[in-house]
């Protein structure tokens, strides 16, 4: 029994075909690598896949039901990063957490997202608004949601090595490998090689004109 | 959930707290507008009194056009409403909660200054207090409405004007009916059909409205 599927997805923007006919499935402790060129449509998939965006054919099921039906279940199994951090500039780093957390009723301590922060290698920064963080301080903020969310069994991250240092890639990469191993399931993309021990299935975009 | 729109009124408050700046400009524009009209009409209180009800309404309704863009652009551009709509949360009671948080931080203030401006163009006291009942009633339905527009203009680059395009001609009857209600009340009649009438669009609003702002919303994002 697959956790998210889908079928003969397709994607039309602005009159052009980025993909059609994909058919995918994932399940608990499988790690999902798409694929391909820039412009090849991986966001546009990943934004329908979490359901932000609609697909022009195809239907997704999450634990068999359609996500639209499905979405409440859906949204607290699911964790999504994408392109834009969500995070507001003129808040800081525990402002915004905090805000996160109560939207998606996970319960925390002050105590536990300063130490997570720390962990997440942002000591002494938890009180400095966002916009005054760099690139990669501010993607690991958005990161520390990986963390904050033990319930989550999908996460679907588009592109969370950008501007990471070689230690933050690296923490990443064992929190993937820890979430695979107590049965969460991962889709990602990455132009990265994604170097990660553990066993991949690709999903593969090409580009078309 | 309660707590969860809680959580969302405290964040919208403590943002708008700290872009007091970008507040004050609709706050400003308000005052300036009606202070340059005694100016440029000349300060003759018949003439003042007559035009006065209308020059509020007009400047109203353009100033909360000017601060209306706030309400979802830096939640769109940081991405805040992706994470928002990926929650779980009911979108609908969501945007009643931004929309009120963006009523109360840049449309509340003009009614605080409504006193003042006012004595500047001659009101008697019947006359402010319509002037005051339209704009309570009226007001929260330019927010809704205006609402509408924003979710659907926010993922243009340059959607400033579009927005006051369509806009406008939506605010028409509300214009008319809150400025006859005040022209009522300078000739002691009840102005009661016309409040009730500002009233009745609210509640429809009130009603359509949060529906309308979640799935414009949600074409925006696609």
């Amino acid at each position: 029994m697959a956790l998210l599927s889908g079928q003969n997805l397709a994607c039309v923007k602005q009159d052009r075909i980025l993909f059609e006919n994909i058919n995918f499935s994932i399940d608990s402790s499988e790690l999902l690598y798409v694929r391909g060129q820039n412009g090849a449509g991986k966001t546009s998939l990943l934004r329908i896949l979490v359901g932000l965006a609609d697909p022009a054919e195809g239907t997704i099921e999450y634990k068999q039901q359609n996500i639209q039906q499905a979405n409440e279940l859906y949204c607290q199994d699911l964790v999504y990063f994408g392109h834009k951090l969500g995070l507001s500039l003129n808040l800081n780093a525990i402002e915004n957490l905090r805000f996160w957390c109560q939207l998606n009723q996970v319960t925390t301590s002050e105590s536990e997202l300063y130490e997570l922060l720390a962990n997440l290698g942002l000591v002494g920064l938890e009180d400095v608004m966002v916009s005054q963080l760099s690139a990669g301080q501010q993607r690991r903020v958005a990161l520390a949601r990986l963390w904050l969310k033990a319930s989550a069994k999908l996460w679907i991250l588009d592109e969370p090595f950008t501007a990471l240092d070689v230690q933050g890639i690296a923490l990443l990469r064992n929190k993937m490998i820890q979430h695979l191993s107590e049965g969460g399931a991962i889709i990602i993309t990455s132009h990265q090689t994604l170097d990660v021990d553990y066993p991949t299935s690709e999903l593969v975009l090409e580009y078309r004109i | 959930m309660t707590a969860m729109l809680m959580a969302i009124f405290k964040r919208d408050l403590a943002l708008a707290i700290r872009q007091r700046a970008e507040l004050l400009q609709p706050m400003m524009f308000f005052v300036l507008v009606i202070s340059l009209f005694p100016l440029g009409v000349g300060p003759g209180p018949e003439t003042l009194q007559k035009i006065g009800p209308g020059v509020i309404w007009v400047a109203a309704i353009l100033s909360s056009l000017l601060g209306m863009e706030r309400l979802f652009r830096d939640d769109f551009q940081d991405g805040t409403l992706e994470q928002l709509m990926l929650s779980g949360a009911p979108m609908p009671l969501v945007c009643v909660v931004k929309v009120l948080v963006h009523w109360l931080v840049s449309i509340f203030p003009l009614i605080l200054l409504s006193p003042l401006l006012g004595v500047f163009l001659n009101l008697n006291l019947a006359m402010y207090w319509a002037l005051l009942a339209t704009l309570l009633v009226g007001t929260p339905l330019l927010s809704l409405v205006g609402a509408v527009a924003v979710g659907l203009t926010v993922g243009l680059q340059k959607g400033g004007v579009l927005l006051a395009l369509l806009l406008l001609p939506v605010f028409v009857p509300l214009l008319i009916f809150a400025t006859a209600a005040v022209d009522a009340a300078s000739l002691q009649l009840p102005y009661t059909a016309h409040l009730g009438l500002i009233g009745a669009m609210l509640l429809l609003a009130f009603a359509l409205a949060p529906v309308a702002i979640a799935y414009a919303l949600k074409v925006s994002q696609s």
